[in-house]
């Protein structure tokens, strides 16, 4: 039994197959299409081929993806949606779309209301919703919306009337793809129901994924059910993707770091993926990412989705290193891709951190000769200066004082030098090229939940259990095997100013996929 | 007097912030409706002080209630005008200025969109210089002002006509309206004459929030520049450069109460730090070592931006730089040490000047 890993970044498209003991068995490369489908066959073709692996033995196929991210920068194939907000008289300050960039909003909004309802932070009505109102503005939209976003005034803690509104716009407008604001986001309503509106928009660009990654694996015979990456490091199932396919977005970093947590085996590193232009510095946490405090904007408008939390800065394998009277500049301009032409270890007239590791052979021991008549000095002086910027930047990432492991990923990690203060030890491991395609293969499901507790009725620790089994339950409705699930995070937020003990509680369980009763176990 | 546009609205939401100390909430909602306001009304007379006439009628307008209910319960139109108008009919004369009563959050924000929608001018004071969490720990209960009638409203149209006794009381009644109203109301209280805002308000706090605000936003990516700046104009101190090892919220008397434990970075490395907050941070410690306490202001700013971080954003692993400023000298009279100073929130040592204490540390 194997599973099937795929990452579809912007330059490559990386395979990987795994087998039942998660062990890596093998991966490959191969470069992105433009249509991206064949890129995908072509990747997997080839690892089947390399890897000799019967293809009826391929039981899960996991894809990780940038193609909605793309869809929203690039503002392409994107539906019409109609948007429904339930929380009159409340919120309308603020209409929907508010501060959203001009381009993208004519590309999707075909109407918006605020319509009667809401819930309180403690469970009690807004007001009551109207049937008549909602079912006007889906006659009024009937024909020109291709999708409805609908988001309600706290509806994370209450998903009853989201649930009621979307069954009356069925009856008006038939089966129409419906984004509900509470599978999506949590508190915060402006930026849920931009995600929800952002996810309304990209059911066409979801379908095309998943039917791509579905012909892609049935035109090589493979029979395997198909997952997709979420932005937490989780999967979801074919089904779910279809719903919500904007929690695709921002996978691929979240893959990367947990792939390099399974290609060391450990839990709590830094994980440092260092690329031609920047290094791109991830904190891996009990095997997760950890998580940024700060909104994701995507394509200008913001959300409240959680993404790793991820320190960039301006050193790659291809940063240009400056020499100014004596003051040395390193990046942040970078040669890119064209490093094969431009760096002078390529026959090229651009100085750059890879020929200065190359000097001091560290790398491309076969190219030492183009750059032999760098000064050593110089050059050493240039990667303290490298290493310096790179041990800041790890410092400001970690949470303890003490050292810790760095995983190295990605194509520049030639530069890093073998020995960083604060770092215990320095690991490249085996497969590390294709960190992300391992990381979408591992196949764990989420649970996630966030409820406020008034804390009159129970105590705190009950109100967390509550939390804990609730996100159990949703682990185990995602498909986790029972044995495996665990609580990775519980947080709990008293909401300031208020008497009556109401506490938010956050929880998030996780398990291993559960194998289902047919697959076949080698 | 000058106006107020779209570009001012976003410095003062960003500098508002850090003058908030971690409480009065996340700018952001403010700042939306305050620039929608802006372009559907037009900009906002801001008045300073020496401007005001002892004879007009000055009204503080503010939310009160919950930051984190607020993100969600978005404010509806009416709340910002429902209980200045309910001001007026119960006074019977016209209101002439707003203000806000406190520079920190979105409240700094909230007179704007009152007085953008009533086409009146907004004065270029406050009442704390900074956010509190309290409703009496405004400079007008300092100097014996009344903050009766209080008017307040939701956005379902209630609205509460309050005569409490003294501003304590005002604070105990109008919190529990507000829970019942559904977690944030708007309030107006301290409705004065010019004469008297003029002798007890702290002037040209918007035009500070605004400056500091600029400075953030003009320097945003060149390294400390921004925070240097902003240092220099509040006669302020950097205490210490860190990250967020643990972070711990508890509920007492209706506020978050909690610690953030620090782990110095950088030049900081191997020291550990502490901040208590009550909605807004009170203590800043080096290990059991005094660094600032309330009433002087300290803020905590994102390592990267400079951008202010207020208390329930922290969050653990965060990389912050945590300044401290002293605070306006009402605040540091007998009364204004009664009021809002180390002993008010149950601590058991005496008030001592942010200046003193980092003295005494180099």
């Amino acid at each position: 039994m194997y599973r099937l890993g795929l990452d579809v970044g912007g330059t490559n498209t990386d395979a990987a197959l795994i087998d039942e003991d998660l062990k890596v068995f093998h991966t490959v490369k191969v470069p992105t299409t433009k249509d991206v489908e064949s890129g995908i066959i072509d990747a997997i073709a080839k690892v089947v081929r390399e890897s000799k692996v019967d293809s009826n033995n391929i039981k899960y196929a996991m894809l990780g993806t940038t193609h909605c991210t793309n869809a929203i920068v690039e503002r392409k194939r994107l539906d019409k949606v109609g948007v429904i907000r339930i929380g009159r008289p409340a919120t309308t300050a603020i209409p929907p779309f508010t501060n959203w960039p001009k381009d993208i909003r004519e590309k999707i909004e075909v109407a918006s209301i605020i319509v009667s309802g809401g819930y309180e932070f403690d469970g009690r009505l807004i007001a009551e919703l109207d049937k008549e109102e909602v079912s006007k503005f889906c006659r009024e939209i009937s024909g020109k919306a291709e999708s409805i976003a609908i988001s309600g005034v706290y509806a994370p803690v209450n998903k009853e009337q989201e649930e009621i509104v979307a069954a009356w716009v069925r009856e008006e407008l038939g089966d129409i793809p419906i984004s509900l604001s509470h599978a999506i986001g949590s508190i915060g309503l402006l930026e849920r129901e931009n995600a929800t509106i952002l996810n309304a928009a990209l059911m066409t660009t979801g379908q095309t994924v998943i039917n791509g990654f579905s012909k892609a694996l049935s035109s090589l015979n493979i029979e395997a059910e198909m997952f997709f990456s979420q932005n937490d490091g989780t999967l979801m199932n074919a089904a779910y993707a279809e719903r919500y396919p904007i929690l695709t977005m921002g996978c691929g970093p979240t893959n990367s770091i947990r792939g390099s947590a399974h290609l060391t085996g450990l839990d709590d590193a830094i994980v440092l993926d260092v690329g031609g232009t920047t290094s791109d510095i991830g904190v891996l946490s009990k095997g997760f990412p950890r998580e940024s405090s700060l909104a994701v904007i995507i394509g200008g408008v913001n959300t409240n989705f959680r993404m790793p939390d991820i320190l960039s800065i301006g050193l790659g394998g291809g940063t240009r290193i400056l020499d100014n009277n004596e003051k040395i500049t390193v990046g942040p301009e970078s040669v890119g891709y064209e490093i094969t032409k431009k760096a002078i270890i390529f026959g090229g007239d651009v100085l750059t951190t890879s020929d200065i590791v190359t000097r001091l052979g560290y790398a491309f021991e076969d190219r030492a000769e183009q750059v032999e008549h760098l000064s050593t000095e110089f050059c050493e002086k240039v990667n303290e200066q490298m290493t310096e910027m790179l041990e800041d930047a790890i410092d400001q990432m970690k949470t303890s004082s003490k050292d810790v492991p760095l995983i190295l990923s990605g194509g520049g990690s030639i530069i890093v030098s073998k020995s960083l203060k604060g770092v215990s030890e320095v690991i490249m491991p085996e497969h590390y090229g294709a960190a992300n395609a391992i990381g979408a293969a591992l196949g764990q499901v989420s649970g996630d939940v966030e409820r406020i507790y008034s804390l009159d009725k129970m105590n705190r620790e009950e109100a967390i259990t509550d939390a804990k089994n609730l996100a159990t339950y949703e682990a185990l409705k995602a498909g986790a095997d029972e044995k495996t699930i665990s609580i990775i995070s519980i947080e709990d937020i008293p909401l300031a100013y208020l008497p009556g003990n109401a506490l938010l509680i956050r929880v998030k369980a996780v398990g291993d996929l559960q194998y289902s009763n047919e697959s076949v176990i080698i | 007097m000058r106006y107020i546009d779209e570009e001012a609205i976003e410095k003062i939401a960003l500098g508002a912030a850090v003058l908030g100390t971690g409480g009065g909430g996340d700018p952001y909602i403010g700042k939306l409706i305050a620039k929608e306001a802006i372009r559907k009304y037009g900009p906002v007379a801001l008045i300073s002080l020496d401007e005001l006439k002892d004879s007009q009628i000055v009204v503080p307008i503010s939310g009160m209630g919950a930051p984190s209910v607020t993100i969600e319960k978005i404010p509806s139109e009416i709340e910002f005008t429902a209980p200045l108008d309910k001001f007026e009919e119960v006074i019977g004369k016209k209101v002439d200025v707003v203000m806000p009563i406190e520079i920190g959050g979105i409240n700094s924000l909230f007179p704007i969109i009152a007085a953008a929608k009533k086409g009146l001018p907004l004065l270029d004071a406050d009442a704390m210089g900074r956010a509190f969490p309290e409703a009496q720990m405004v400079t007008f209960h300092l100097d014996g002002l009344e903050s009766s009638p209080v008017t307040m409203s939701d956005e379902k149209g209630n609205v509460v006509v309050l005569y409490p006794r003294d501003g304590v009381w005002h604070e105990r009644l109008a919190r529990v309206i507000t829970i019942e109203m559904g977690g944030s109301t708007s309030i107006c209280d301290y409705g004065l004459l010019g004469k008297e805002v003029k002798r007890s308000a702290i002037p040209g706090t918007l035009t500070l929030a605004e400056t500091i605000g600029g400075y953030l936003l003009e320097n945003k990516g060149k390294e400390r520049q921004g925070i240097n700046k902003m240092l220099e104009e509040l006669k302020g101190y950097q205490l210490f450069e860190a990250k967020v090892t643990d972070i711990e919220r508890r509920l007492v008397g209706g506020f978050t109460r909690g610690k953030a434990i620090f782990e110095g970075i950088r030049n900081e490395q191997g020291r550990s730090f502490s901040i208590d907050f009550q909605n807004e941070h009170l203590v800043a410690k080096e290990g059991e070592h005094l660094l600032c306490s309330t009433p002087d202001l300290i803020a905590v700013l994102d390592a990267e931006t400079g951008f202010p971080i207020t208390t329930e954003r922290m969050k653990y692993g965060a990389r912050v730089v945590v300044v401290a400023f002293p605070c306006h000298s009402k605040w540091r009279t007998k009364k204004g040490i009664e009021t809002v100073g180390p002993y008010y929130f149950g601590y058991d040592f005496e008030y001592r000047p942010v200046e003193e204490l980092q003295k005494e540390r180099v």
